[in-house]
């Protein structure tokens, strides 16, 4: 898994000489930065976007950054990692912006937080949230034995397991769905 | 012929639009004089405003300070004189300081043109107003990020909107009128750009009714979250700053044009939507939030 720090991306990719992520044109400077790094990566590849050296993130730097990653690239944008982005150093002091844009979007996220927790944040119902907890907490295995898990009918999770993959909350192999990934 | 504009003894919020009042009658570029020497007080937003009103006219007004030492020498350390300099010819001295960043304020007058302008605020907000948010307002962290991000959007307003320089200040005082003197941060941002009407105008935003003007202008933008840019995610900056400031109690007002709109708490009796006032150009905007009481947020 390749790890992303995001705020050295801030200060020496984008060559700004800050620690809080402020105003649109810093998000727009520092998520093409990142846009870059993601392309380069092979096509199954997750990445780590850690924010641990980041002190504040406004909402428009939020929605310029975090939103536009997670939403489709626009035509003409470098092609994005099929394998999926994982957040980290994420805190209190950042959640609020980033819940806001991506409730407005509809969009969510797989954080890792400082206490080796993982969980989703942003918009995601019950039924999504439940199912992703299974996938997480047994390390991702078969369909069936995640519907046998979680007690629930087999073609109801495969519906959400497809509909999260699709989101790149979680990856499809083989032997069934798995986490994005665990933070190295 | 030099029309005499008469500033009131207090210079806030309210009695700046007096002086709007009388500048209503005279045509931008006329002479005029603002007299200022009666004035005892002046709050973040009458300093800022008057700053806005300077880079406003086509002819250099020119400015009386206060004669009251006391009201000079606050008003230079806020940094007032300083930028007042470059807008108005001064007449008579003014009191030299040599720090513009001390006491309760949180930020001192400061000129926003462009984005790194916002990050030098952000910046020097987290450096200074820490000790004050937190001994003061009894902020907890998670209020002072919010606080700090409002101010970043709202001065973010000035360099995506309004098209001209701008003005930001901010304050910790103990609120005497209001809410049993507790503590308060205030944010004022004021610009003498295009206004809220018009930067919807220009983006094609406006919605098509009979009813346009700078009121519904500011009621697309505040209450609807509309932005001048057609993006998705465009808008969410003030819309998360209102956010903030319902969850804190607190106090948001937007003057634009001719109207003022307001997110009013419980404690405040301004009414939220005032229209057909006199005309000022660009965008004024004041943030209040209280600090905490024991048991927290009213």
């Amino acid at each position: 898994m390749t790890r992303i720090d995001v705020g050295s991306v801030l200060r020496n990719s984008a060559n700004l000489p800050y620690r809080n992520l402020v105003t649109r044109s810093t998000g727009a400077a520092v998520r093409q930065c990142i846009e870059l790094e993601l392309a380069a990566l092979p096509a199954d590849e997750t990445a780590t976007l850690d924010f641990s050296q980041i002190g504040m993130m406004d909402f428009s730097c939020a929605d310029e950054i975090v939103a536009k990653l997670l939403l489709d690239p626009p035509q003409g944008a470098p092609a994005r990692t099929g394998g999926g982005v994982i957040f980290h150093g994420i805190t209190d002091h950042h959640l609020e912006a980033i819940e806001d844009v991506l409730h407005h979007h509809g969009l969510a996220m797989v954080v890792h937080f400082a206490d080796g927790g993982a969980r989703l944040v942003g918009a995601v119902n019950d039924d999504e949230r439940s199912i992703w907890d299974v996938v997480y907490a047994t390390g991702g295995t078969s369909t069936q034995a995640l519907a046998d898990r979680a007690g629930r009918d087999l073609a109801e999770v495969q519906q959400v397991l497809e509909l999260l993959h699709s989101r790149r909350l979680v990856r499809q192999a083989e032997t069934g769905y798995h986490p994005l990934g665990t933070l190295q | 012929m030099t029309a005499v504009i008469t500033v009131p003894p207090s210079l806030d919020d309210k009695s700046f639009e007096h002086v709007l009042e009388q500048l209503a009658a005279q045509p931008e570029d006329a002479k005029i004089i603002v007299d200022a020497r009666h004035c005892t007080f002046g709050t973040p937003y009458g300093l800022t405003a008057m700053l806005t009103l300077g880079q406003t006219r086509a002819e250099r007004a020119t400015f009386l300070p206060p004669i009251d030492g006391n009201v000079s020498t606050y008003w230079s350390r806020a940094g007032f004189f300083r930028y007042a300099e470059e807008l108005f010819d001064i007449q008579g001295s003014v009191p030299r300081v040599r720090s513009t960043d001390e006491g309760d304020k949180l930020l001192g007058i400061t000129p926003i043109a462009a984005a790194a302008d916002v990050h030098l605020v952000v910046e020097r907000i987290a450096e200074q107003a820490r000790h004050i948010l937190t001994t003061r307002l009894k902020l907890e962290p998670k209020a002072q990020m919010g606080f700090t991000m409002a101010l970043s959007e709202t001065v973010q307003n000035i360099v995506d909107h309004a098209g001209r320089p701008g003005w930001v200040m901010a304050q910790a005082y103990q609120y005497r009128q209001r809410l049993a003197g507790r503590w308060v941060a205030e944010i004022v941002v004021c610009d003498p750009g295009m206004g809220f009407r018009r930067s919807l105008e220009m983006g094609n935003r406006r919605p098509i009714t009979d009813r346009w003007g700078d009121g519904l202008a500011l009621e697309t933008a505040l209450v609807q979250g509309v932005s001048r840019f057609p993006e998705a995610g465009r808008g969410q900056g003030l819309k998360g700053t209102r956010g903030y400031i319902g969850r804190r109690n607190g106090k948001l007002t937007i003057r634009s044009g001719t109207s003022r709109i307001g997110l009013i708490p419980t404690w405040d009796d301004s009414v939220p939507l005032q229209e057909n006032m006199p005309y000022f150009p660009g965008a004024q905007l004041r943030v209040i939030i209280p600090g905490e009481i024991a048991g927290g947020t009213p």
